[in-house]
């Protein structure tokens, strides 16, 4: 036999082998079980292994910020056990794991359990909190709730009357000041900007929420940020504004926005900007690696317009999770997004929103009470706004959407 | 005919309540469509997870 007969024979034989390795998916939230339960639908019998840090317990996260009003504690948003997913799905599951490193190129991820070959691995790892830096010998004890266990604690820490400081006016932000102000707790919400969701919302719109949460008893501090926060005696927080005034709480929360997770990815040699960066087959620049979820940047092409960018929200998780399963199953899926409204979960004032790419030239106006268009040069409606009752409008601005040459510009 | 028995279904992912005495006719589901006349294909408005992830849940 000659020396290339012997390399080729290796070479397929160590490619038999990486066939008949487990599929690998790196993480345990709603991107990673979506994956699978889609995966198995196409593929009931190849080897699945899923490495998660935490138990495993599926559960709805957007439930973590509107679930002190339904007074659930966190097992009880638990709403399927790990066990009874890994026997549903038939996967092994290891819990607690940590994933140190991916060596891509003899297909094994190392971690706290040992070496482990994959067929494909899918990076399902999420985004973390950002932590803001600020001073003063408490600003170690600001929460962030971006996993049941956080819920777990931050819920440990609120007693009866309990004043909060909201760190951030955003999405989170707003949805956690509706369900602990309705819940019975003293809400303060800061924010550097003048209003809420001033990114997401029209000024007027932004207005209407500033005023409905500052009926249920929410206390604005806009156009300002925490300075510092410090502990005197055991009793309360002091906190010290930048404009000057400061307050007394007893948590502090910390919904300023999530980072995509990539560190484990960049480390690996995975290409990665504000997120890991994937094809429209939602492949990495690494062979036979993948990602979806709120660590991932998506490309342009499955985005329409707008450039590459993160979607940390469920829908786009659900779709990619589809396509992911065909492509794993060997039919290679670009996956492309249908319009995907945020539904904001704020009772007090519930809002959906398209919003129109990030650069679209063109402006907001009303349409009538609780309807704004976002009309982009050239006369094309490309987002709109919901707020209220008329929530209940969102098939029909969806078609709005979709058919923008019925329409007339007024 | 009653009317008494109506069901509601949530999404375990996001919350969003299907009301089977509602329906929801935006989506051409005629109030008074009961669970299992849903089309199959039909998905959560809200967050896009299939039929088969709703639970029945008790209001």
């Amino acid at each position: 036999m000659t020396q290339r007969a012997t390399e080729n024979q290796q070479s397929s034989s160590q490619n038999a082998d990486i066939a008949a390795r487990p599929l690998v998916i790196i993480g345990s939230g709603l991107a990673g079980w979506s994956a699978i339960k889609e995966f198995r639908k196409l593929d009931p019998h190849t080897p699945v292994l899923m490495f998660t840090r935490e138990s495993g317990d599926f559960y709805a996260k957007p439930a973590l910020s509107n679930a002190f009003a339904q007074k659930k504690d966190a097992d009880q948003l638990i709403t399927t056990t790990a066990e009874k997913m890994v026997s549903a799905t038939g996967v092994t599951l290891l819990q607690n794991t940590e994933v140190t490193s991916i060596d891509a190129a003899t297909q094994e991820v190392v971690t706290s359990k040992g070496r482990f070959g994959y067929s494909q691995l899918v990076l399902a790892n999420g985004a973390s909190a950002i932590k803001l830096p600020i001073s003063g010998n408490a600003a170690n004890e600001i929460i962030s709730v971006n996993s049941l266990r956080d819920y777990s604690r931050f819920r440990g820490l609120l007693f009866e009357g309990a004043r909060v400081l909201i760190m951030g006016a955003g999405l989170i932000g707003c949805e956690f000041a509706n369900d602990l102000a309705s819940s019975g707790y003293q809400v303060h919400v800061i924010d550097p900007n003048q209003g809420p969701l001033i990114n997401l919302l029209p000024q007027s719109a932004s207005e209407e929420m500033r005023s409905a949460l500052a009926g249920l008893g929410v206390v604005w501090h806009l156009g300002a940020s925490v300075h510092s926060i410090s502990r005197q005696g055991q009793a309360e927080l002091s906190v010290n504004l930048s404009d000057g005034e400061s307050l007394r709480v007893d948590v502090v929360l910390s919904a300023v926005g999530l980072k995509a997770d990539c560190e484990l990815a960049a480390k690996s040699g995975a290409q990665c900007d504000r997120g890991i960066l994937v094809n429209a087959f939602l492949q990495t620049s690494l062979q036979n690696v993948y990602a979806l979820g709120d660590n991932t940047q998506y490309a342009s092409q499955s985005l329409g317009a707008g450039g590459a960018r993160t979607l940390p929200y469920v829908m786009p998780i659900m779709n990619a999770a589809k396509a992911l399963a065909q492509t794993l199953t060997g039919h290679p899926t670009p996956v492309s997004f249908p319009v995907m409204p945020i539904v904001i979960k704020t009772p007090a004032l519930p809002l959906i929103i398209v919003t129109p790419a990030p650069g679209t030239p063109g402006e907001w106006r009303s349409v009538e009470a609780g309807i704004w268009n976002f009309w982009a040069v050239g006369g094309e409606i490309k987002g709109f706004l919901l707020m209220g009752a008329q929530t209940a409008q969102r098939s029909n601005q969806i078609k709005l959407l979709s058919n923008p040459q019925s329409l007339i510009a007024p | 005919m009653t009317n008494s028995t109506f069901k509601t279904y949530m999404c375990i992912v996001c919350g969003f309540i299907y009301d089977e005495a509602t329906g929801r006719p935006e989506d051409a589901i005629a109030p008074g469509t009961p669970w299992a006349d849903v089309p199959e294909d039909w998905t959560c408005p809200d967050c896009g997870v299939a039929k088969a992830d709703f639970e029945v849940v008790e209001i």
